[in-house]
């Protein structure tokens, strides 16, 4: 047996199907992959760094792809899930479904195929979550900004969701946690990275980059929200199953729950 | 925008729209166009929920609430002293957008008292839409109710503009009507729904030929039913709902446990407690004539006019039908799976899989999702072990119950405690 190595990437999805390609390109023995602002090392082996080649990237993506539509959504899902040690498990997925005879019939009684199975879910519930909770405030420079700090880092899934919604509107969509946000300029969508003095989460203190009729309209919600309460049928552990606490913080309906 | 004012008239004609619990967003196709505002999502989003767990995702509200008529149901009736306001048209459209790009709601729901005539309304109810669609580009989610007794013109241009049409039909028998809503006729719900079913077989049928026919209500229309108002038995509320679905093509029909809003010796009294419980039974029952390939007169006829309420409808029907069980898993059609306690349709679907590549036992039973607390005295598998008592429907029942702890258990609980 060959010694093991441990291959260090950039903490891209591309970086790490970069890495996936290396490892079955020159057969290597890969004992882990890490993110490179993360890595160890390990006792026993050698470490690789993986320099992002968007070429070798998409040729694994196909490849997959090819395989079953299925397995590469659940991937790419499961990789921005940023679970320890997500790549390891997922470079096994891949190596299973490689082996795979037709990748259709992924067997789910397989331990690591359930896990990444049931990962991508919970990114997929994540950014539903998203699409429905960004609330976004509008600016005095007539751009539409909204915080967000979700669990997993959802927003290049749903990217696609807002451009196509909010084509006729500027937006920007800002993941606090991780410090990047998307940036619609009424053509295409970009990645920036600000520096935000002031997280503007739905506070009760009002923020100046605001435009005027901004809090008006929230305020108008908040009214609206209370309405559609019919008191006889209250039933508070349903509604906290719906909308969990954690994110109330970002809703202007639930600004006096916070 | 005079913001005090349009705060005032929000809070009294949201407060006003609120009974009508239809929330669907779904089932639209309509996309961006021409880089506008907005889509529909198929499958509709939720973007808040109310404290009792409903989906908030469209702007829910009347137009008006002056009202000529006067049903006794409505909180909007005429001789109910309540305070009254009416939106101008642009100030619904400007509420629409400014909600909707904030990614506060799918889209509006608009409905209205009636005031002058139903085509006088119908009329600004439709100017709305059009605004919305022509002058904002506006392509996200639109449900106009139908005004009863509105003329057909009015009703072909509103689903042009509308993803979804209702008209509520409120009280499910025709001498119910009489008594509550002494101004309506049946004919005037009746007739804006056949004319919005014959526009949408239109449009379907001329869509297959010619791919830009115009849009007509491509989410369908719907009607919603007032519960224990009326007196009326489970039977009478789901023998019209089946009238209205296979007449009307209805997309859905609602059930909507009647909230006491007023004092009035035909209703409940304010306080009575609303039917919650029932309306859930409602809905199971709907859904198994939609879905499980039941027909109505197995669930509800004369010998059974009324839904159990401690039991959930399938439950009940096979306790009464015991002769069709035990079904065998590895071999029942999947119409017969459908049937069993316990098993949902896409626990039916999974066993249809899984028993391809293998006999099913138990444990896969219970992976699968099936819920064996109901369903092991009605399925035998690849075991030997089942339930060999022979047992009588009480005495399943009873052990059901003990080991079921249903949403509504508490309220049973308490109804049960009533009658002891
Ligand atoms: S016509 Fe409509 S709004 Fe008027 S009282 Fe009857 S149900 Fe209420």
């Amino acid at each position: 047996m060959n010694a093991s190595t441990t291959l260090v990437y950039d903490g891209s999805f591309n970086g790490f199907l970069t890495a996936v390609f290396v490892a079955f390109d020159e057969k290597i023995n890969v004992a882990d992959i890490q993110k490179n602002n993360q890595s160890q090392n390990g006792l026993f082996s050698e470490t690789e760094t993986i320099f992002t080649h968007v070429d070798k990237a998409k040729r694994v993506w196909n490849g997959i792809r090819n395989k079953s539509h299925n397995a590469i959504s659940n991937i790419y899902f499961a990789f921005l899930s940023e679970t320890e040690g997500v790549e390891m498990m997922l470079y096994t997925y891949i190596q299973k479904l490689m082996r795979a005879k037709n990748g259709k019939y992924l067997d789910y009684s397989d331990s690591t195929v359930l896990f990444i199975a049931q990962l991508a879910r919970k990114v997929g519930r994540e950014k539903h979550r998203m699409e429905a909770f960004v609330r976004f405030q509008l600016t005095k420079d007539n751009i539409y900004f909204a915080n967000i700090e979700p669990d997993f880092d959802v927003l290049p899934l749903i990217s696609k969701h807002f451009r196509d919604r909010y084509a006729d509107q500027k937006w920007l969509i800002y993941d606090v946690k991780r410090k990047y946000g998307i940036y619609y300029d009424l053509d295409h969508v970009e990645m920036v990275s600000l520096n935000l003095k002031d997280i503007h989460h739905n506070k009760t203190v009002k923020s100046d980059a605001f435009a005027t009729e901004e809090y008006e309209y929230q305020t108008l919600w908040n009214d609206y929200f209370k309405s559609t309460n019919i008191a006889s049928r209250i039933n508070p552990k349903l509604h906290t199953q719906h909308v969990p606490k954690r994110y109330w913080k970002y809703l202007s309906e639930k600004k006096e729950a916070v | 925008m005079n913001f005090d004012r349009i705060r005032e008239k929000l809070n009294i004609l949201a407060d006003a729209a609120k009974y009508d619990i239809s929330c669907a967003s779904s089932g639209s196709d309509r996309t961006n166009k021409n880089k506008g505002l907005g889509n529909a999502s198929k499958m509709g989003i939720c973007h808040s929920y109310t404290p009792d767990g409903r989906c908030v995702s469209l702007l829910k509200i009347l137009l008006t609430n002056h009202c000529i008529f006067d049903c006794a149901y409505c909180v909007t009736r005429k001789s109910n002293d309540v305070p009254r306001a009416a939106f101008k048209v642009q100030e619904v459209v400007d509420l629409t957008i400014n909600f909707y790009r904030r990614n506060y709601i799918e889209g509006l729901f608009l409905s209205s008292g009636i005031f002058k005539s139903p085509d006088h309304t119908m009329e600004r109810l439709v100017a709305v839409a059009k605004k919305l669609r022509e002058e904002e580009n506006f392509n996200g989610y639109i449900h106009l109710k139908s005004i009863p007794g509105a003329s057909d013109e009015l009703m072909y241009e509103a689903g042009l503009y509308a993803d979804r049409l209702s008209v509520n039909i409120e009280v499910p028998t025709i001498s119910g009507l009489k008594l509550l809503a002494p101004d309506k006729k049946h004919e005037d719900f009746t007739k804006p729904m056949e004319k919005v079913k014959n526009e949408i077989v239109r449009y379907q049928s001329e869509r297959k030929i010619i791919k830009n026919t115009p849009k007509y209500a491509p989410s369908g229309q719907s009607t919603q039913m007032i519960v224990g108002a009326s007196g009326e038995s489970d039977k009478d509320i789901m023998y019209s709902a089946t009238y209205y679905y296979k007449t009307y093509n209805m997309k859905r029909v609602y059930y909507s446990g009647y909230v006491p809003v007023t004092h009035d010796s035909r209703l409940p009294a304010i306080g009575s407690q609303v039917p919650m419980l029932r309306e859930n039974r409602l809905y199971q029952t709907d859904w198994l004539l939609r879905f499980y390939g039941f027909s109505i007169g197995e669930l509800l006829n004369k010998q059974h006019p009324n839904l159990d309420m401690d039991v959930d409808p399938k439950l009940s029907w096979a306790l009464r039908n015991l002769h069709h069980f035990p079904v065998d898993i590895n071999k029942g059609d999947k119409r017969l799976l459908a049937r069993i306690p316990g098993i949902g349709m896409q626990s039916v679907d999974k066993i249809m899989k899984a028993r391809k590549f293998r006999k099913l036992n138990w444990d896969h039973l219970k992976k699968i999702g099936v819920a064996l607390n109901r369903a092991q005295y009605f399925v035998v598998c690849d075991s030997n072990q089942w339930e060999r008592r022979d047992l009588d429907a009480e005495r399943i029942k009873g052990m059901i119950l003990q080991n079921s702890y249903g949403k509504f258990r508490d309220q049973y609980s308490t109804q049960l405690s009533l009658f002891n």
